[in-house]
């Protein structure tokens, strides 16, 4: 007979129920698959009903982020052979409103990628005309900001960070980091504008170093490191403020 | 948004945790290695040595006075983070005013004292 594994799936059907619950379902086991294999099995042969997210199935769109025993992953990169032949115990990404069963609420992410401004900003009067071609970037510039711009917004990280957690007004791992990653990008003028969020309460000093956005981050982003980067900018910002108040920037 | 006065802490208690950092395993290896096993020389930690070391020199005194008081605030900072994370945020403000007052409380004691010897 061929070998079998056993998901533990969280469900929640408003129009149904008021409490969550968990249901078991038994998909067969292969080498090759991925959680997210499974789930489609499920959905395609066993219970239609199941609500979740996904799209890509590689590791680029970062919508099948859910908590696999307890652990923010993206279901597409978790091999069932990994948790073989224990258990597996599947629940939506925590720290967010959940809609139905493995579907969360994503607007507070949402609300507060825009407010980082996570696009090229240029000074009004040295927006070069069209004409005149790109902004040159060389290879040593690029590397510079590169590795914050792989974040694929799965929001592993917000569902790792405890502050987070316990405090949801948090801007948060990603969106610093991408903030971050604007920054340092030499074609970029904007970081006055997002210094208002990124140098507020709620950016990078509720942040106490935890570092497990980085941990779980399947793209090597290290938004610890961005935030410890800002923290840093941005206590030299204070001090120049203090010490040549007459040196503000325009 | 209201600028936030957290860079002062926060680098008063970056500072403290590179000094901890860098002075502590130098502190574990010299009292609990060195030390006790004699290999510092005849009583090393001699009080009338050691006093008059710290009172006739200020430049020691400023190196302990660096030593000393950059830790009070890496601690304050933790200390404060830690309270608030485990629920009493609503009470964060008076967290605050105790812990970074500890550290200044503190470091005025330390100058008191070293004014004084």
């Amino acid at each position: 007979m061929a070998e079998t594994m056993k998901l533990e799936i969280f469900r929640y059907r408003p129009e149904k129920e008021k409490e969550p619950s968990f249901q078991t379902y038994k998909v067969p086991f292969r080498e090759d698959w991925v959680v997210l294999d499974a789930i489609n099995h499920i959905k395609d042969e066993i219970d239609g009903t199941l609500s979740y997210r996904w799209s890509c199935q590689m590791g680029v769109c970062g919508s099948c982020g859910i908590m696999i025993n307890n652990v923010p992953k993206l279901s597409c990169a978790a091999f069932l052979k990994d948790y073989y032949p224990d258990k597996i115990r599947i629940e939506p990404l925590t720290g967010f409103p959940v809609e139905r069963d493995l579907i969360f609420e994503m607007d507070d992410f949402m609300t507060k990628l825009t407010e980082i401004q996570p696009y090229i900003i240029r000074k009004e009067s040295e927006e070069k005309p069209l004409e005149e071609g790109e902004y040159l970037q060389s290879p040593a510039e690029l590397a510079h900001y590169k590795q914050y711009s792989m974040c694929i917004n799965c929001m592993l990280c917000y569902a790792a960070c405890p502050v987070y957690a316990l405090d949801s007004t948090f801007i948060g791992p990603a969106a610093i980091a991408l903030g971050q990653r604007y920054n340092m990008d030499s074609r970029d003028q904007g970081r006055d504008a997002r210094q208002e969020v990124i140098a507020s309460h709620d950016g990078i000093w509720e942040c106490t170093f935890v570092g497990e956005c980085s941990v779980v981050c399947p793209k090597d982003v290290d938004p610890a490191a961005a935030i410890q980067r800002a923290k840093v900018s941005s206590t030299v910002d204070w001090f120049k403020d203090i010490l040549i108040p007459w040196g503000k920037k325009k | 948004m209201a600028k936030s006065n957290e860079p002062i802490w926060w680098s008063l208690f970056s500072a403290g945790g590179m000094v901890a950092a860098m002075v502590l395993p130098v502190l574990i290896v010299i009292t609990g290695i060195l030390v006790p096993f004699g290999l510092a020389g005849e009583d090393p930690l001699n009080f009338e040595r050691i006093h008059s070391a710290v009172s006739q020199k200020d430049s020691v005194k400023l190196v302990l006075f660096i030593v000393i008081t950059l830790p009070f605030f890496h601690w304050a900072h933790r200390f404060r983070f830690t309270l608030v994370d485990v629920g009493l945020k609503s009470v964060s403000t008076l967290i605050s005013v105790l812990c970074y007052g500890g550290a200044i409380a503190g470091t005025i004691i330390l100058v008191v004292i070293f004014w004084n010897i």
